[in-house]
């Protein structure tokens, strides 16, 4: 998925995760997150965070992100509509996985 | 996960869900409901309409439920936002898609065949996605019958009286206002034999108003109503509950039946008087929501 | 009197006696009004109350926590201890708040080395659990610090107590029969330092003409009286009314609760309760209000730390008697004021497990939790991050006096599971825990076989704690484990002065 421009997607309502995407011709994924449950589950939210962009062939962007413990499903959901608003794609994809 | 839209199920409350705060939609099994409706359409701002859609999409295919029905209530096809709606919820195995501001049986038809291109292109079984219709405007009442037949999908309909009263030129008051639309879609309902569903009822501190209204509904012959407020799903259920004399008619009846039965005789009578055919249907109806409002649910 | 009449007196050495009478002193015969303006215990300065005090390097001194986030005094008293260069003090208080964050630079200057409280907020709480103090702080109950102060394992030199009104004896109260003056309601705290501690020292904002009756704290427990401009802040020290939740969740938790109590045959005309102060312990009060007019059932007494709520359904008649040791809000502390059989008590009496405590007349309690383990141990000290956040209030010595103590928790609180192997704190330990309340379950104790049964029986759909776990993992994930140093920097007490458990320093490298 090829990005076009700066994009961000979710809130910071509790439970929710704001996700802030630039694009980059290079240099890989680099990811800022800052959450309210760091300690507990900072690392999985990265994990969530990288394999979504994975799917959707995000090789290139800076990623900010600011969790007030949102769930998995939720980050997922958020990362997906920031890339798609970045890509201003709006045929989304639906897969099975 | 296969899921598979059940025709005929308690529906006593659907309970309105935002379909873009992911806060709610994690809670949103806890509170009882019968079905649990996730909006993509008035809740959402035009802007997050895609977060929701993906916000929703993930909630289905992750997060729990239970045995609980899950319905979204998809934006109208005509906006263009109602296509993509169906692309993201059907392969995330939503039970029943809840059409808004259904005006004709064409609207529905439209519906379904693209419920069932989605089906298809996903390898999900043809038919397996349920439907149902929000009737809105005067038109779709006038038109509810139709509306009704136009789907062996549909599992039920439902009044939506704020842009009814609107369309009608008028506003929310006693309940005199929807007499006509709710006893019509009643009907229609009845008539192709699916559920019948009242609209919100939006003041939620006002637990009076509330329950005369559920009174009503109850005595129109409403299966149940939609719900904003979780607070509303206890009140709800438990005025719906069959009163105690109500309920030890129905087992006398169902007693009465089954010992004719064993004795067997096609006649059964009860206190001398003979037991009709409608008596049995309502006694079965009564022990049948007695027993699902006491019958803890088990899950998996 | 002739002294050489005590010579004919046989066993006098068994008569205790102080000598042959001789002669009384002047009379007065001033009025009482000038008298009581001339000698009494006022002093001009708190600097003089603490010289009077006899307050020395190395001494324990005391606070009472009734002005909560308002409070004035605290801050007060130690930066005056400061400018007067005394060290190494003991501050022991019966609860501290965030508005305490100031303590951190006395910490840091040796003024105060050790602390013992009931919980700590804020700044200074953060500051405490990446290892500010070289001693640990102690937690203790309420019942526990009752009991420690009368035992003398906590000896108080000088208590430094404010009050909303005093007399110049010292009779001091949370509020004022002659006014509208009204600040904190019940002292109940404040009365057992005051009973115990070498000396006492009021401070008050509001002085009144002798005899301020009914007092919390009669003169005789006082020593001195320094008249200050400002003893806390109205607002911080209470609102209007604490006010009904509206968040369904804890709607939802608060009327299992209920139906768990009457359901385990613990809710008939005549029973006793204390709710505690979370917005679904409190809740629960008002669906347990429906249920007594429904049946037409009373409550004997109700306990604790008392709400508008409890006082409005004693002016219902709901409630025979409301025994109250803190008053949470201005409508309690009115009725405290106004109403004959709104009762105000001393934390012994409430919690001590060395007295007859009122906690161990207790029907049923409900209180809130920041975590359960899969023992039924609870914590409300430390936050999921494992820094200091909460307090323990007299959470331990109510579930031990109930007779069924109720804990309730959401399942899950944003992405932290609540109902997990192990709580990162022990402050209530799971042997007096009965039932857990959640959104999504309720658990019974396996050591209450017949509650289970009864909550079955009622329809009630109970899981083992370790399901609620399961539950709980499969919604948020499984989370890492805190990561502390090998450091202690608190130790919690259980009600009988055992230690129950430690807090370690933060681990943020």
């Amino acid at each position: 998925m090829e990005l076009i421009k700066t994009a961000a997607a979710g809130t910071m309502e509790s439970g929710d995760i704001m996700v802030t995407i630039d694009p980059r011709e290079s240099g890989g994924i680099t990811l800022d997150l800052t959450s309210n449950v760091m300690q507990q589950f900072g690392r999985q939210i990265e994990a969530v965070i990288r394999e979504t962009l994975g799917e959707l062939g995000v090789e290139h962007a800076d990623v900010q992100a600011v969790d007030r413990g949102a769930l998995d499903c939720t980050v997922r959901a958020r990362v997906s509509a920031a890339a798609f608003r970045a890509a201003q794609r709006e045929n989304e994809q639906w897969g099975e996985t | 996960m296969e899921r598979r839209y059940v025709k005929d199920r308690l529906r006593r409350s659907m309970m309105f869900v935002p379909g873009n705060n992911p806060g709610m939609i994690v809670d949103a099994r806890i509170y009882g409901a019968d079905s649990i409706m996730f909006d993509l359409e008035d809740s959402v701002a035009y802007t997050e309409k895609d977060t929701a859609r993906f916000l929703v999409h993930n909630a289905l295919k992750t997060l729990d439920f239970g045995k609980k029905e899950i319905v979204v209530r998809i934006n109208d096809l005509s906006s263009g936002l109602g296509i993509r709606d169906l692309e993201a919820i059907i392969p995330a195995g939503v039970h029943v898609v809840r059409l808004p501001k259904t005006d004709s049986a064409q609207d529905v038809v439209d519906c379904e065949r693209e419920i069932a291109r989605i089906e298809a292109a996903h390898g999900i079984p043809v038919g397996a996605t349920g439907m149902m219709a929000a009737i809105e405007t005067a038109n779709g009442v006038l038109d509810a019958r139709a509306i009704a037949h136009a789907s062996s999908r549909l599992i039920g309909l439902a009044l939506g009286a704020e842009d009814y009263v609107t369309d009608l030129k008028t506003t929310r008051s006693d309940g005199t206002e929807l007499l006509f639309a709710r006893s019509m879609i009643l009907n229609a309902a009845r008539s192709a034999g699916i559920a019948a569903l009242d609209t919100v009822y939006s003041d939620v501190n006002n637990e009076e108003g509330f329950l005369a209204e559920v009174e009503l509904i109850r005595k129109l012959g409403f299966d149940g109503k939609s719900v904003i407020n979780p607070r509303q799903i206890g009140m709800l259920h438990k005025a719906l509950r069959p009163s105690e004399r109500d309920l030890k008619k129905a087992y006398a009846v169902m007693e009465a039946i089954a010992e004719a039965n064993a004795r067997g005789s096609g006649v059964a009578s009860l206190n001398g008087k003979m037991i009709d055919k409608p008596v049995v249907i309502r006694a079965q109806r009564l022990i049948e929501l007695f027993e699902a409002d006491n019958t803890v649910e088990e899950e998996e | 009197m002739d002294a050489q009449l005590l010579t004919q007196i046989p066993h006098l050495e068994e008569i205790a006696h102080r000598g042959a009478f001789s002669g009384t002193p002047e009379k007065h015969t001033e009025n009482f009004l000038e008298r009581s303006s001339r000698e009494n215990k006022i002093l001009p300065s708190l600097e003089d109350a603490i010289r009077a005090a006899g307050l020395k390097d190395g001494m324990t001194i005391s606070f009472h926590h009734h002005f909560r986030g308002g409070d004035h005094v605290v801050n007060q008293v130690v930066e005056k201890l400061a400018e007067m260069g005394l060290k190494n003090l003991t501050l022991a208080a019966s609860s501290l708040a965030a508005v305490h964050a100031p303590l951190i630079r006395h910490i840091k200057s040796g003024v105060i080395t050790h602390i013992e409280t009931s919980g700590l907020r804020g700044e200074l709480a953060e500051e405490i659990s990446r290892g500010l103090m070289d001693c640990p702080v102690v937690f203790r109950s309420h019942g526990g610090r009752a009991a420690a102060i009368r035992s003398g394992e906590l000896h108080i030199d000088v208590a430094f107590l404010g009050a909303p009104s005093c007399d110049p004896y010292g009779n001091a109260n949370g509020y004022s029969r002659d006014d509208e003056h009204m600040a904190c309601g019940s002292m109940g705290y404040a009365r057992t330092d005051a009973e115990y501690a070498d000396k006492v020292v009021v401070l008050t904002n509001h002085l009144v003409r002798y005899p301020n009756a009914p007092w919390a704290i009669p003169e005789d427990n006082v020593d001195y009286i320094v008249v200050v401009d400002d003893i806390g802040d109205p607002k911080g020290i209470m609102s209007g009314a604490t006010r009904y939740t509206k968040n369904p969740k804890e709607l939802l938790i608060a009327q299992t609760a209920a139906q768990v109590i009457d359901a385990a045959g613990y809710f008939y005309d005549g029973f006793s309760m204390q709710m505690g102060s979370g917005g679904a312990s409190l809740a629960a009060a008002r669906f347990l209000r429906e249920m007594m007019l429904e049946r037409n059932i009373r409550c004997r007494f109700a306990l604790g730390g008392i709400t508008g709520q409890i006082a409005a359904m004693h002016e219902e008649g709901l409630i025979d008697r409301v025994l109250d040791v803190q008053s949470f809000d201005l409508d309690a502390a009115m009725s405290l004021k106004n109403n004959r059989f709104h009762h105000q008590i001393s934390a012994t009496y409430y919690a001590s497990f060395l007295s007859a405590a009122a906690v161990d007349q207790l029907d049923f309690v409900i209180l809130s939790a920041l975590e359960i383990d899969t023992d039924f141990n609870v914590n409300v000290l430390t936050g999921s991050d494992g820094v200091i956040r909460g307090a323990i209030g007299g959470h331990p010595d109510t579930a031990a006096g109930a007779s069924l103590s109720i804990v309730v928790a959401p399942l899950t609180r944003g992405r932290i599971p609540c109902v997990i192997d192990r709580v990162n704190t022990v402050v209530t330990p799971g042997g007096t825990v009965d039932v857990v309340v959640t959104d999504q379950g309720v658990a019974v104790n396996p050591r209450r076989p017949e509650v289970e049964r009864k909550l079955r029986r009622a329809g009630i759909k109970v899981y083992t704690i370790e399901e609620l776990r399961d539950k709980a993992l499969a919604l948020v994930g499984r989370p890492d484990p805190i990561r502390y140093t090998d450091r202690v920097v608190g130790v919690v007490m259980y009600r009988n002065n055992t230690i129950i458990d430690v807090i370690r320093q933060v681990d943020e490298s």
